[in-house]
């Protein structure tokens, strides 16, 4: 990655535009061509520095849910733990974190029932409590990370 | 909720895995799902105003970006003054998210979570000194949880 990449990836972070050619929109102030920029977006794509890029649903306000959800994995099961969880279509993102608690995951469905009904699921696969933690309020969500 | 019409799902479900990377983007999205291009992007523009698109953007993989250190500090503040804490945390510019959750008493003690990140431990350090003198004696109790692995990261989908 160089100053480049970096410039591209704080720009795209902040925003991409809704018009005909919106990649030559962005492309142009970075000094770069149209082309230039889809190769490198291309690149940060493939080598996973960028881990999405398009736009971001809200997926409450569609009738959708979301919700984190914790669960204490034996170290000896974190393995099967791991894909048992993962197998969830309905699980978006699932971090390792050092705690008691050692496995948080966000569960993202259709319906509010669904989430529900993935809780109770996990739990019979696992054979292991699923703490929930919906949120009830939200005061910021706007990731920026200076690259 | 904000109700969406048949066009408006079949333009997310073409968009939720990303945006086509050729140089006019919403004209092969239309392509692809037999619609103007003008259709595409008032629909689009639309639902960015009702916020039903939060953005339209890049999404980092933090370690990639040299971000080690990414922590959920979680903290254990009065209910009632919850909603003016959180807002106050949430508009320090380091802080990524942050959210009022449920207790789980007793295993689970702490209502207000916040995620930062970091190049170095000192960096995430200082972050966190900063939101305890924030919070001050509001504040009763707090951990950081580390991430040490992503496990799984997708973006989210509409399974239909």
């Amino acid at each position: 990655m160089d100053n480049i990449d970096r410039q591209i990836i704080n720009s795209l972070q902040a925003g991409f535009p809704i018009c005909d050619k919106p990649y030559q929109a962005i492309a142009e102030p970075l000094g770069l061509s149209e082309h230039q920029l889809i190769s490198r977006l291309q690149a940060l794509l493939d080598n996973g520095t960028l881990t999405r890029f398009g736009p971001l649903y809200h997926a409450e306000l569609m009738g959708g849910a979301l919700t984190l959800a914790a669960v204490t994995a034996p170290e000896d099961r974190f393995a099967e733990i791991t894909d048992l969880i993962n197998a969830f279509p309905e699980v978006a993102h699932n971090y390792a974190r050092q705690h008691t608690l050692n496995m948080w995951f966000v569960i993202a469905t259709e319906t509010p029932e669904q989430i529900q009904q993935t809780l109770t699921a996990i739990e019979q696969k696992t054979g292991l409590r699923v703490y929930n933690m919906p949120k009830i309020n939200e005061y910021f969500v706007g990731l920026k990370l200076e690259a | 909720m904000i109700k969406l019409d048949d066009t408006d799902l079949l333009i997310m479900r073409a968009t939720q895995a990303g945006l086509p990377l050729t140089p006019q983007p919403y004209q092969h999205i239309a392509e692809q799902l037999g619609l103007t291009t003008e259709v595409v992007m008032s629909r689009m523009t639309a639902m960015q105003a009702q916020g039903i698109i939060r953005r339209i953007g890049a999404i980092p993989n933090h370690y990639k970006l040299g971000y080690q250190f990414n922590g959920m500090t979680v903290w254990n503040v009065p209910d009632e003054n919850i909603d003016e804490l959180g807002q106050k945390v949430g508009q320090l510019d380091f802080v990524s998210h942050c959210y009022h959750r449920p207790r789980h008493l007793p295993d689970w003690p702490y209502n207000l979570f916040a995620m930062v990140h970091g190049k170095t431990q000192a960096d995430v350090d200082s972050q966190i000194q900063q939101i305890s003198d924030l919070l001050g004696h509001a504040n009763r109790a707090c951990e950081v949880l580390y991430s040490t692995k992503i496990l799984k990261k997708t973006g989210f989908r509409s399974r239909s």
